[in-house]
């Protein structure tokens, strides 16, 4: 037990430094973007107070933005945490796609098709949502399933490319997002997802039958995808830790020659793989729409489906770290938006921290050397095939 | 020139590679160091060439310390190193690769190649190294490019040559040019390290034999020495070279191939409408050198090759077409030529390597939940009767040796009910020890009435174990002999010259 709470403080060690680096990088970014620090830099002692209040400031919005905010907490105390629901509900479909993106690279696989997937996954639910009258639990089963199995058709079809003819699902996967982008286009101007009475592309609302419940009062975005989200993750966990199906996952992307050679089948694992993750970021598509979105438009999908590889990556594609990974960025996102309306400094500013974070991560060698750390005894999560796999 | 080492020790963290080892070259002798995979023997020679560095003892050049911190410097000392994987750019000819890294021009700032020319020249001559300097070396067969290594060492005009495992690419011609090679270096004065595994090699041209062990010398002997001592000494106790191999009674056909061909992806033969059969209880040794079609033959057998033509009968009944996973549960366990790359999987543990076949069935899974309990329960009992050396069941198969990981593979295979044991270059890698232990598993396969094909680039494993020999040359089977044939004919027979030939 003692070894495995070890092991589990190594494999934090390194997000966990990134994150502080990140982080401080970001300071000095803004720090040296703000003109009245800048205005300082003649006297250094002035200069120092006068940024470390500019990036406290910046770092107290983003903190009262994402978690917990004091000045709305004076309407009740659990009002406080308005930020904190906000940040999960963000994070609810990007636990979603990351958890797609994290699942592929245990079968060594790299997803870039999340945003595709997910937008078959909102398509599918939206329809059904919109469409039909079905009881409540029935709608939603209904709406949530459409959309699974839509996305895990669009999946599927890159697993049994790749399986039958050796296409690369990268280049596979990046088109397919294409097609998936401009489908969503025209199919909004259809006459079955056009709005009555609109020409913009925009689809009419779910029925309320179709709608994910609201947690906590319609004062509050918070839905019941956060905990569909944490279900798949517990589901992803599960399907790889305690099944045959999770075993051939794991085995052909750590070995695919050596899992080939005792007879298992790798056609079957990358399509299995290309479903599932399919599936799992159509879920994200359609709890984003059940839950919050309500209805289906152009933009639908943002970034998500691309954050989902950040997301993934950050969380070694674990299932729990891909939860924890969706949460920060999630706050980031939602915290973000205070910082930029509190203190002006710009939304933007909360990418380059992700992406800092990731580059950090992804370039494990060089934080190790910062920090003088040892060599962690941690076998890489992340075994996607080069070009030629 | 001799060359003398002092205590010399290297530790890896906790690990002694190398404890205080002291050994004397003297000039003009072929010294060789024995030992088994892991020894410390290459570690050693890093140090030697300046790779590594020593945490402590001095290297003497005809008495003198010298300080070698690279191999530049080693080789301005005159020690010239070829290693087992040659260092060769294979596009480029003979003179090119020589002076690369030396390059030389003329007046325009051309390239002087007739200089390296010469140069080659001059050293074949003297040293009866016959090489075409203009010859592109990807084009040249295996034992020519080694000589070419061999020339690049002399023309840095090396007087202590180290030649680390330079046999085992050799085909057994091939093998003793080169310790002709080394007996004509030797009398023009170049000391020669040999590093090696090979028993018989070292007994044919050593003058002294320095047998390493866990980092340490345990003993520096006369090649007057025994096979049997010297491998006893290698692994530190008493070691059956030659395993019992007592006549019985065979069964019939278990295994029948018929004109199988298998075809690589550019459509070009490499197995070539082959033809054979083992009987049950038989050993069916297939001999030739490395890459002459036996590595994708045993692959065929199973259908782990795309394109195959022909027919594969175990026990009257048609395999060939056969997804991978039903010839393995028809009856072949499959012991494939690379372990790490095929056999393994290096981050998985010891018992979830050993269900790789399994897992899908009873009693290791119960509709799609794999029972970690039974995996266990039964990876605990494969630990214990294939003697797998590790700390626990739970340990990544990566942390474990090679002749370890081996016994992962074959505790595998040989846990299904099976007819038929197909094994790919079973021993290559393996330690003195490990090789015993595989030996003695194929033949308890013989023994109990299963059907083996051997596939082995090693001639004295063929010899000890094959009923009848196959050998493979280019793609075909020349020739199909009784086990009694001598090492010459074989050896003949591998270079492509069937017997009929032969004796013409």
């Amino acid at each position: 037990m003692l070894n495995r709470i070890s092991q589990i403080g190594h494999s934090l060690k390194l997000p966990g430094l990134s994150f502080l680096m990140a982080f401080t990088i970001t300071g000095i970014i803004i720090a040296l973007s703000d003109s009245k620090v800048m205005g300082k830099i003649g006297s250094p002692i002035e200069f120092l107070k006068s940024a470390g209040s500019s990036v406290g400031n910046a770092y107290l919005a983003l903190f009262q933005g994402s978690i917990y905010d004091t000045r709305l907490a004076e309407s009740g105390f659990f009002e406080g945490f308005y930020p904190f629901f906000e940040t999960l509900v963000t994070a609810t479909p990007l636990i979603l796609t990351g958890l797609s993106v994290a699942l592929a690279f245990k079968s060594g696989l790299f997803n870039i098709g999340a945003q595709g997937q997910f937008i078959f996954g909102a398509i599918g639910a939206s329809y059904v949502g919109f469409r039909f009258d079905l009881p409540v639990g029935i709608h939603i089963l209904a709406a949530v399933i459409a959309g699974m199995f839509l996305a895990a058709i669009w999946g599927g079809i890159v697993g049994f490319l790749k399986a039958k003819t050796g296409a690369h699902e990268v280049i596979l996967t990046i088109m397919m997002n294409y097609i998936a982008a401009y489908f969503i286009l025209w199919i909004l101007k259809t006459p079955t997802f056009l709005r009555k009475g609109r020409l913009d592309p925009l689809a009419p609302e779910v029925k309320e039958s179709a709608r994910l419940p609201l947690l906590a009062g319609s004062e509050f975005r918070i839905h019941a995808g956060i905990f569909i989200a944490l279900a798949a993750a517990l589901f992803v966990w599960w399907l790889l830790t305690k099944t045959t199906i999770g075993y051939k996952f794991r085995a052909v992307g750590a070995n695919s020659k050596a899992a080939r050679t005792a007879g298992i089948s790798v056609p079957f694992v990358i399509t299995a793989t290309m479903m599932i993750c399919g599936a799992l970021a159509g879920l994200g598509g359609a709890v984003h729409v059940l839950g919050s979105e309500y209805a289906l438009n152009a933009g639908i999908a943002g970034s998500l489906g691309f954050d989902a590889i950040t997301v993934a990556l950050l969380g070694r594609a674990q299932p729990l770290g891909t939860v924890f990974a969706a949460l920060l960025f999630g706050a980031l996102h939602t915290g973000g938006r205070m910082m930029q309306s509190n203190t002006g400094v710009p939304l933007d500013i909360v990418v380059v921290t992700q992406g800092l974070i990731v580059l950090f991560i992804a370039a494990p060698v060089f934080v190790r050397y910062i920090f003088r750390l040892k060599k962690l005894n941690v076998a890489s999560a992340l075994t996607s095939k080069g070009w030629n796999g | 020139m001799s060359l003398e080492l002092r205590g010399i020790t290297k530790t890896f963290g906790s690990f002694t590679a190398n404890d205080s080892i002291n050994l004397k070259v003297e000039t003009g002798q072929i010294h060789a160091i024995l030992g088994e995979n892991g020894a410390g023997k290459s570690t050693l020679m890093n140090i030697v060439y300046g790779l590594l560095k020593a945490d402590s003892g001095e290297i003497l050049i005809d008495g003198k310390s010298v300080d070698i911190s690279g191999p530049s410097d080693a080789l301005s000392v005159g020690i010239g190193m070829v290693h087992q994987h040659f260092m060769l750019v294979p596009v480029f000819s003979v003179a090119e690769n020589i002076m690369l890294g030396h390059e030389k021009f003329n007046k325009f700032r051309v390239l002087d190649l007739d200089e390296a020319r010469k140069a080659i020249r001059a050293i074949s001559e003297d040293f009866g190294l016959q090489v075409d300097p203009d010859a592109i070396v990807e084009t040249l067969p295996v034992g020519i490019q080694q000589k070419v290594e061999i020339i690049k060492a002399l023309i840095h005009e090396a007087k202590v040559l180290i030649l680390d495992e330079p046999t085992a690419v050799l085909t057994p011609q091939e093998t003793d040019e080169l310790l002709n090679t080394m007996r004509d270096l030797k009398n023009k004065g170049t000391s020669i390290i040999f590093i090696t595994h090979k028993l018989r090699e070292v007994r044919a041209v050593a003058d002294q034999i320095t047998i390493i062990r866990r980092g340490k010398v345990v003993a520096s002997v006369a090649p007057e020495a025994s096979e049997g001592e010297l491998a006893s000494m290698m692994v530190g106790r008493a070691v059956d070279l030659a395993p019992e191999k007592y006549a019985h009674e065979m069964g019939s056909a278990i295994l029948e191939v018929k004109n199988l061909t298998v075809r690589d992806a550019l459509g070009t033969a490499v197995v070539k409408s082959v033809n054979f059969h083992v009987n049950a209880g038989e050993v069916l040794a297939v001999a030739g050198v490395q890459g002459n079609g036996q590595s994708e033959l045993a692959r065929a057998l199973i259908n782990l090759e795309e394109h195959i033509e022909g027919s594969v009968l175990l026990d009257g009944r048609e395999i060939r077409g056969s997804s991978i996973k039903d010839s393995l549960h028809a009856g072949i366990a499959f012991i494939p030529e690379s372990r790490e790359l095929d056999g393994v999987i290096g981050s998985f543990s010891i018992a979830e390597n050993l269900i790789l076949d399994l897992h899908d069935r009873a009693p290791y899974s119960k509709g799609i939940n794999i029972s970690a309990k039974v995996m266990q329960e039964e990876a605990d009992k494969r630990v214990a009767e294939f003697d797998i050396r590790a700390q626990s069941i739970m340990d990544s198969v990566s942390t474990l040796s090679g002749g370890n990981k081996q016994k992962v593979v074959i505790a595998r295979e040989l846990s299904r009910p099976i007819k038929v044991l197909v094994a790919s270059q079973p021993t290559r890698g393996l330690d003195v020890g490990s090789i015993e232990f595989v030996h003695e598993r194929i033949l308890s396969e013989r023994d109990a009435g299963r059907g083996v094909v051997l596939f082995s680039t090693e001639l004295d494993e063929v010899i000890a174990l094959a009923d009848r020999i196959a050998v493979m040359y280019r793609g075909e089977i020349l020739d199909i002999v009784d086990s009694k044939v001598t090492r010459e004919e074989l050896g003949l027979l591998m270079a492509g010259i069937s017997s009929s030939k032969a004796s013409a």
